[in-house]
């Protein structure tokens, strides 16, 4: 990356992250008087890219869980990574949901007195739980690096030393032991891991999905088409920042990785949309229902580019020419990953805001009249704000994690 | 000079000149009822058989109806809370849609701008010169299977044994789940707005407390506690209702056309309003159960 570029990356960085700070403080002084969601619309912009966040972080962990659980030699490499990756977006996910509380400082009781009738409850605990699974496996996976970091010294190694929690480095032939143990235990905590991504994300879907006085939302597809968006999202996320960053470094290691990551992205991309258009064509085939109405709005409504632009174009048509046109060649695949990421954000609009724009009664859109009371929604800047302080911090936390864990695997332990 | 009024002389009339008036002017009209064979009692009253479809048999339109009602809850009162089964019955033919439910819900409860318990939906049904105007108040159905009580992460709202679906206000974390579940849109969230933000000065009518679920709760723009941040919705107005008196909209009702009271006593109104065939429920295929009642 050229010197220049850095510089206006910088630039473009420091004015989002002033611009997000600015947004939370008036969300945390002054509370929701600025965001455009309201009574009728009660989920808006915090929500879909809270389910967006925590898509692209079930996506990464999966990844590196198959490859630990199915020993993916040729992927290996990515396995901590994604887990960093994952551990980031998930963070961003429960800022974004945390933001959208009416009650911020109540986030608790959900652990004090949680109703596990509650598709949200149970969604909480199985994050909670994925949260801690995620450290212990960033920290099984780095163990040996930080506690080798620990004792080369130098001004971080107190820092180290305390992110190792003790753990010593084993040396000579207790080294090569150690790993192996590493990799047995990883395997393990993958077994685990993959279920309980499966259910949270599944769950995330399923929150929507069994709202039965929400026929967009109340139906089958929505837990297993959650599940796949969070698979591509999370891929091609995975795709680009491979491609952006040199955590895998020389182009003859990193081609057959990103390769087979952009396949494997683009069978999901693939299935994701059948998904789709299941679920768009099923419920309106003969032009009646109650759902007809709703998906006609997303794909003909006044916001139809966000369905048409951003989802089919740009997240979808041009990312699979690029995959299908130019297999090999990197830049294609960096850019496929970035959109696909991108513009995921996108469908997880189009999922929660349209399900939430016509009355359940005709006639309550005029019966008293309020901004917080219309059945229509665009986020408002300040919410944009809030996102845009979440994504910089995000970035922040990226670059210093790249810049001193030791994400990158030794190559003492590729296989 | 003769044809100008008397003003000062009329300004003077006495209590007794106005009794002599009305007495004439009684006389004279008795006079003309009886010329037409009408007798003065036999006057105020409306024939049953022209209103016959505006009334439900178990209305007597000789008993205040309010009084009635208030009556049955007292009876209710008395009865420990499980016992009560707290039904709204609302007689759409009756409705005006003058909307003093929606305003003295709101004066009741001190609402802020956005949240409302009551509206009332219009419809315009047929075309001219067919046509009509359709009134559905729109008050917390209070379900018998709320979809939005499972899914509150913290069991802040909940079912009690009387049937209402209250909100504990100090347990919402505002995450509006029960918004998104309630298929009526009967729950809209406190943003903690004022009618007067944006004005040099937030009136005092806008600070003062209301006093929901029995308890006071005071509003003040610098603070953001309770019920700001919380899903709120209408409790038929327990506060009144367990101090013995009628929920608000009930009371306002121009039109006489909200009854409230305790369904599981048989003799009460609401149980013989139920009754009736012209009964329905909004929404009745969703398994819900309201206790809200239309008369159509």
């Amino acid at each position: 990356m050229s010197r220049g570029f850095k510089i206006v990356a910088f630039v473009v960085w420091l004015l989002l992250f002033a611009w997000g700070v600015s947004g939370v403080f008036q969300r945390l002084s002054g509370g929701r008087e600025l965001a455009n969601y309201g009574s009728y619309v009660p989920w808006g912009l915090w929500v879909s890219s809270y389910i967006y966040f925590i898509g692209l972080s079930a996506g990464a962990f999966l990844l590196s869980s198959m490859i630990n659980v199915f020993q993916v030699k040729s992927l290996k490499k990515l396995g901590r990574f994604s887990l960093f990756v994952a551990a980031i977006t998930l963070m961003m996910a429960l800022l974004s949901i945390w933001f959208d509380l009416g009650h911020m400082g109540r986030f608790y009781e959900v652990f004090t007195r949680p109703n596990f009738s509650s598709m949200m409850a149970w969604m909480v605990w199985l994050y909670t739980a994925y949260f801690i699974l995620i450290l212990v496996e960033l920290w099984v996976e780095m163990r040996i690096d930080l506690a080798k970091r620990a004792s080369e010294g130098g001004p971080l190694a107190g820092i180290y030393r305390l992110l190792a929690l003790g753990y010593k480095a084993p040396q000579g032939e207790e080294l090569q032991v150690a790993e192996a143990k590493n990799v047995a235990l990883m395997r393990k905590l993958g077994i685990l891991g993959i279920p309980l991504a499966i259910a949270f994300h599944g769950g995330v879907g399923a929150l929507f999905a069994t709202l039965s006085a929400r026929p967009y939302w109340h139906s089958s597809i929505y837990p297993i088409l959650f599940l796949t968006g969070a698979l591509v999202s999370g891929g091609a996320l995975m795709l680009a920042l491979v491609s952006a960053t040199d955590l895998l470094p020389g182009h003859e290691r990193r081609a057959p990785i990103m390769a087979l990551l952009a396949k494997i992205v683009l069978g999901l991309l693939a299935f994701d949309l059948i998904l789709e258009f299941a679920e768009f064509t099923i419920p309106m085939w003969y032009g009646v229902g109650p759902e007809r109405d709703l998906l006609m709005e997303v794909l003909t409504g006044r916001y139809w580019y966000v369905f048409w632009v951003f989802h089919i174009l740009l997240g979808s048509l041009i990312p699979i020419i690029l995959l299908l046109w130019k297999p090999a060649k990197e830049w294609a695949m960096g850019t496929a990953g970035g959109l696909i990421a991108l513009t995921f954000l996108a469908v997880r609009l189009n999922l929660v805001i349209p399900g939430q724009v016509t009355p359940q009664l005709k006639g309550l859109e005029s019966a008293y009249v309020d901004s917080r009371l219309r059945f229509e929604y665009v986020p408002s800047l300040f919410e944009w704000s809030v996102v845009a302080f979440i994504v910089t911090l995000a970035f922040a936390l990226f670059f210093l994690g790249k810049k001193y864990l030791p994400l990158r695997v030794p190559d003492t332990e590729a296989v | 000079m003769t044809n100008v009024p008397d003003v000062q002389s009329k300004a003077k009339a006495t209590p007794e000149d106005r009794r002599a008036f009305f007495k004439s002017a009684l006389a004279k009209a008795s006079g003309l009822a009886a010329l037409f064979g009408m007798s003065a009692k036999a006057k105020a009253e409306i024939p049953r058989s022209e209103v016959k479809e505006f009334l439900d048999p178990a209305v007597d339109p000789q008993v205040n109806h309010l009084d009635r009602m208030l009556e049955d809850l007292e009876r209710a009162l008395k009865k420990p809370m499980e016992q009560r089964k707290w039904v709204m019955v609302i007689d759409l033919k009756k409705c005006t849609g003058c909307k003093a439910c929606t305003v003295s819900c709101c004066s009741e409860n001190n609402l802020p701008p956005g949240v409302v318990y009551r509206p009332v939906v219009e419809e315009e049904v047929g075309t001219f010169p067919d046509v009509r105007k359709k009134f559905t108040p729109r008050p917390c159905m209070h379900c018998e299977n709320p979809p939005c009580t499972p899914v509150c992460p913290v069991k802040a709202t909940y079912k009690r044994p009387d049937g209402i679906v209250a909100i504990d206000y100090d347990v919402c974390i505002g995450c509006r789940y029960c918004l998104s579940a309630c298929p009526y849109n009967a729950r809209t969230a406190d943003f903690g707005e004022f009618y007067n933000q944006d004005a040099p000065e937030i009136m005092d009518y806008e600070k003062r407390p209301n006093f929901e679920y029995g308890r006071e709760w005071k509003r003040d723009p610098k603070d953001h506690g309770s019920p700001i941040g919380n899903a709120r919705k209408c409790h038929f107005c327990l506060h009144r209702v367990e101090n013995g008196m009628l929920p608000a909209c009930a009371t306002t009702c121009l039109g006489g056309a909200t009854y409230f009271g305790d369904y599981n006593d048989p003799t009460s109104l609401v149980h013989q309003l139920v009754g009736s065939s012209r009964m329905m429920r909004l929404k009745e295929e969703l398994g819900t159960e309201p206790k809200v009642y239309y008369l159509v």
